[in-house]
């Protein structure tokens, strides 16, 4: 019988990862749309007044622009979410997947050429990822969740918990 | 002279930026409804912390400058800024939150920032 301290603790590792992998999906995707808007509108011809509001009005009708926006603000949210129950020196290294996965989207969808030394430093991130993972999510005292007005403290409910371990 | 200035700045001032927004967020204590309102609730308390308009406004100085330096020609700092990063936060986070870095996290660690320096080095 798995206790009830266990149990948190799968529950923790659970909710921890389903928000890494939410951070890794915006974040790449916040990126590349940002990326490719910018990129669409190219550098302001001068760093003065005027062809910076040119670039920044350019900019802002880009419909790329706004869902990468749209996509690093989502990034941000859960990076906070994460943030008020996981150890920052977890989260950190444990989010760096999205430079392993960038490369290995590249490859697979877009048929991208992955040199082998980005190979090597797909495989290293894979393997610190995988040790950071399996280190406990949190090793400070939890402030207890009725200190904060977010929910009276109930068990974890709806959306996070559903997730398996790492 | 002035590169390196700003390459420190984009280092410390990021770093030091997200552990302040760490801090924040753990003063708020652990969220455990993911309904929009209870977290529109924990954004407005996050918005009243001083450490997290601290962090804000690290970050905003290091995303400024890393616009400086993007802006001359040469970007290889990014390399050693980027995965250095990761050996940094694990030093805040022992040492500003009062993390326990265990020998595996330190090990996972070093092993992603020489893994993002290959990434972007290859």
């Amino acid at each position: 019988m798995p206790s009830g301290q266990h149990l948190r603790g799968q529950q923790l590792r659970g909710k921890t990862a389903t928000m890494i992998v939410l951070m890794v999906v915006f974040g790449s995707a916040g990126d590349t749309l940002m990326g490719k808007g910018m990129r669409a509108v190219g550098p302001p011809a001068t760093w003065s007044l005027a062809p910076v509001v040119t670039f920044l009005v350019q900019a802002a009708g880009s419909r790329a622009v706004w869902m990468g926006f749209a996509s690093l603000l989502l990034f941000f949210l859960s990076y906070m979410l994460v943030l008020t129950w996981a150890d920052f020196s977890y989260v950190l290294p444990a989010s760096a997947a999205s430079f392993a996965v960038v490369p290995l989207l590249g490859h697979f969808f877009l048929g991208e050429e992955v040199s082998p030394v980005r190979w090597a430093g797909v495989t290293l991130i894979a393997l610190g990822v995988w040790l950071v993972g399996n280190t406990q999510p949190r090793t400070t005292p939890s402030t207890p969740p009725g200190t904060t007005d977010a929910e009276p403290a109930s068990e974890a409910p709806v959306t996070a918990a559903s997730a398996k371990g790492d | 002279m002035q590169t390196a200035l700003f390459v420190l700045l984009v280092a410390v001032a990021g770093t030091s930026g997200e552990m302040f927004v760490s801090r924040a967020m753990k003063s708020i204590g652990e969220v455990t409804s993911f309904r929009p309102e209870a977290i529109a609730r924990v954004v407005v308390r996050a918005l009243a912390s001083a450490w997290m308009w601290a962090g804000l406004g690290m970050m905003a100085l290091a995303f400024f400058s890393l616009l400086v330096l993007l802006s001359g020609a040469n970007v290889s700092f990014v390399v050693p800024v980027t995965a250095l990063s990761y050996v940094m936060a694990a030093l805040g986070g022992r040492f500003f939150l009062g993390e326990h870095v265990n020998a595996n996290r330190w090990l996972g660690v070093c092993l992603v920032c020489a893994g993002v320096a290959l990434v972007w080095a290859g």
